[in-house]
């Protein structure tokens, strides 16, 4: 078993060096980081070239994307523009922890720009995840158990418009309705845009009450693909000679289908689950920029913008570092669930 | 509460006429099953009128109204002469989503283009050929996996975009950033279709009818072309039927975050840039488009899943 999580691991390891590479070559052309930097233009030509200098930008782009993996505190470079390399480098290189400076958020690491930004993005994502995770079984459950029936065909028919529909359609409408609607009328009514109202502060109520149109957003529109996997594997569990023979033993319903048959009817859904995991780390580009959310996908878009090149390959690569891993831990956990299933060493 | 007993799906009744009836080919068969499909035919037919309202459109209103501003005009609530309302620069919502329509119509046809012949190709040099060619395209592909979408759309939409001019097309002008978002939509999405196609060659190419071409001398790439790839078009089919849904939502995102089609070409997803500032003042702005984009995926969506059952060689129902 060790030995298969560590040769899966291995085998991530050119992947990611294959992405981040296309990434790297893909930000370079983003267009001049030094002209969006901390808000402040920079005219004189000679100072541009400096501060390129400084940050490294200089060089050419395998230069930049060796110091960026393994650093540049090996060599030296050239500071003052003299051509002689005479400063040794201080960079240590994403293979050893070090996700460089941002370039437009002055004096502040990438890891420090994440980690402010990162519990906004969870909050939200976790939430949601919850959610869908509940809705997508309890829905699964009970149209599988019906299938065919008017409320079975009535959950499928809903469940695809929910499927089709754009992100930031269903979050004006529901913005629209709870927000503008609700308050026209006189009714209690939601907050639209933000994390917490700045006059009352950020307090756990204000934040709960801001999550609550993003996170039904989010939720309705992921929990369809689930509730339809939830539904064909509990129609295929339910129709096992297991399930008969526990009918036939006179088993309770309640607990054939709860305990015999959903425990199975778990099983791929763990996976699809596990594989999403990782991918709430980015958080939601659309429906973040829509209500204003300081998170992840908001980061992401802001500094794409800036051509922050250091911020975005640190998102993108800790998305891609984390999908590698959750695809081992969703193998080992689908192996600890399911007794039929062993990996060779 | 009933008891649910395993019901193993609607048994084909043969009668007495489809006995003696001529044996139906493969075609009939698949058409037999889409027809019951009654989403299926709902969502074609949805299609058929999405189109007309592009083409009939054009003919009520013509390109220069849908980009003509008037700034008089601006953002005003549905009436009899701007059924749809007016953008805040006065133009017609109307007009606007009738071009926008054509634009993002065209966009999910052209994208899902790029992607099926990307797809088919990596997919059936990796099957076709197997070993290291195999490993290092389908490393590729779990590369370009790794990274959600909606990201490397982001980047790539930064990376092209503006560097191409505008297209004068039968006599009229398109944004580049049309090819750019096309191009990139095709780039970011073959992954799982070469995957599919891939697992199809793998199998086929053990059958005996290839071991037959091979010992005919038949070349490589006819035996590819000529006899594998026909054998798995049905899942093809699939899958780029449902690839025009996903390129349409992801042009409307893309577009949403002001990075995809630029103005004055209008697409039903840069029709919504912005959108959120007038959600509550100019609902009319967002809700049309959204709801036309809502209504083509959901059309396709349903198409494509008919097509699934249609053309499952599996499948037993008649």
């Amino acid at each position: 078993m060790t030995r298969y999580i560590i040769r899966r691991l291995l085998q991530g390891v050119p992947v990611l060096i294959i992405i981040s590479m296309i990434l790297f070559a893909l930000m370079m052309n983003m267009g001049d980081p030094v002209a969006a930097m901390g808000g402040r233009t920079i005219t004189r030509t000679a100072d541009r070239e400096r501060l390129k200098r400084q940050l490294g930008l200089d060089k050419p782009i395998y230069v930049q994307y060796l110091y960026w993996l393994v650093g540049n505190d090996w060599t030296k470079v050239d500071l003052n523009g003299d051509g002689v390399a005479e400063t040794p480098g201080t960079r240590k290189g994403v293979l050893r922890g070090d996700f460089g400076t941002s370039l437009s958020i002055r004096g502040k690491s990438v890891v420090q720009v994440i980690s402010e930004r990162l519990p906004n993005t969870l909050l939200l994502m976790i939430a949601a995840e919850v959610f869908i995770i509940l809705g997508a079984l309890l829905i699964g459950v009970y149209s599988a158990l019906r299938q065919y029936s008017l409320w079975d065909n009535v959950i499928t028919a809903i469940t695809f418009i929910f499927y089709s529909m754009p992100i930031f359609f269903i979050a004006l409408l529901s913005m629209y309705l709870f927000g503008v609607l609700f308050k026209q009328w006189g009714l209690p009514y939601l907050p639209t845009v933000g994390m917490f109202d700045p006059q009352i502060g950020q307090t756990p109520g204000q934040v709960a009450l801001h999550m609550v149109l993003p996170v039904l957003s989010i939720a309705l529109i992921s929990f369809a693909a689930y509730s339809r996997y939830v539904r064909s594997t509990m129609l295929e569990v339910m129709s096992q000679d297991y399930i008969r023979t526990a009918r036939s033993k006179g088993l309770p319903r309640r607990e054939i289908i709860f305990i015999h048959a959903l425990k199975n009817a778990s099983l791929p859904i763990v996976t699809v689950v596990g594989l999403d995991l990782p991918l709430l780390l980015g958080g939601a580009v659309v429906t973040e920029r829509i209500f204003a959310w300081p998170g992840m996908g908001r980061l992401f878009l802001d500094q794409v913008g800036r051509a922050d090149t250091p911020v975005v390959m640190g998102i993108l690569m800790m998305i891609a570092v984390a999908v590698v891993v959750f695809q081992v831990i969703t193998d080992i956990v689908y192996a600890w669930l399911d007794p039929r299933i062993r990996y060779g060493t | 509460m009933t008891t649910t007993t395993a019901t193993p799906g609607p048994i084909a009744q043969l009668t007495h006429d489809v006995l003696e009836a001529p044996p139906l080919t493969l075609r009939d068969l698949a058409w037999r099953r889409f027809r019951r499909h009654k989403m299926a035919l709902f969502g074609g037919i949805t299609l058929i009128l999405l189109v007309a309202y592009a083409l009939v459109g054009t003919l009520i209103y013509p390109e220069s109204y849908a980009n003509h501003n008037d700034t008089g005009q601006a953002l005003q609530a549905p009436s009899a002469a701007h059924p749809f309302g007016t953008d805040p620069i006065g133009r017609d919502v109307l007009a606007r989503t009738i071009y926008g329509a054509q634009i993002s119509l065209l966009i999910g046809l052209a994208a899902v283009t790029i992607e099926t012949l990307a797809g088919i190709l990596i997919g059936a040099l990796a099957g076709y050929y197997g070993g290291w060619l195999d490993s290092v395209l389908m490393r590729f592909t779990e590369a370009m996996l790794i990274i959600p979408e909606i990201f490397l759309l982001i980047v790539m939409a930064k990376f092209f975009g503006n560097k191409i001019p505008d297209i004068n097309l039968f006599g009229r002008i398109f944004s580049g950033s049309v090819i750019v978002i096309v191009v990139i939509i095709g780039l970011t999405s073959w992954m799982y279709l070469a995957r599919i196609v891939r697992a199809e060659f793998l199998s086929l190419k053990e059958n005996d009818f290839i071991l037959a071409a091979h010992a005919t001398g038949t070349p490589n790439l006819q035996i590819i072309i000529g006899h594998i790839l026909p054998n798995s078009i049905a899942p093809i089919v699939v899958s780029a039927t449902l690839g025009v849904a996903n390129a349409i939502l992801a042009e409307a995102y893309i577009s949403f975050l002001g990075l995809g089609v630029q103005p004055p070409t209008a697409t039903w997803g840069n029709m919504l840039d912005n959108a959120n500032s007038y959600m509550d003042t100019a609902p009319w702005l967002w809700f049309f488009p959204g709801l036309l984009i809502l209504l083509t995926v959901l059309s396709i969506n349903f198409l494509g899943d008919g097509l699934r059952d249609a053309l499952d060689p599996r499948s037993r129902t008649v």
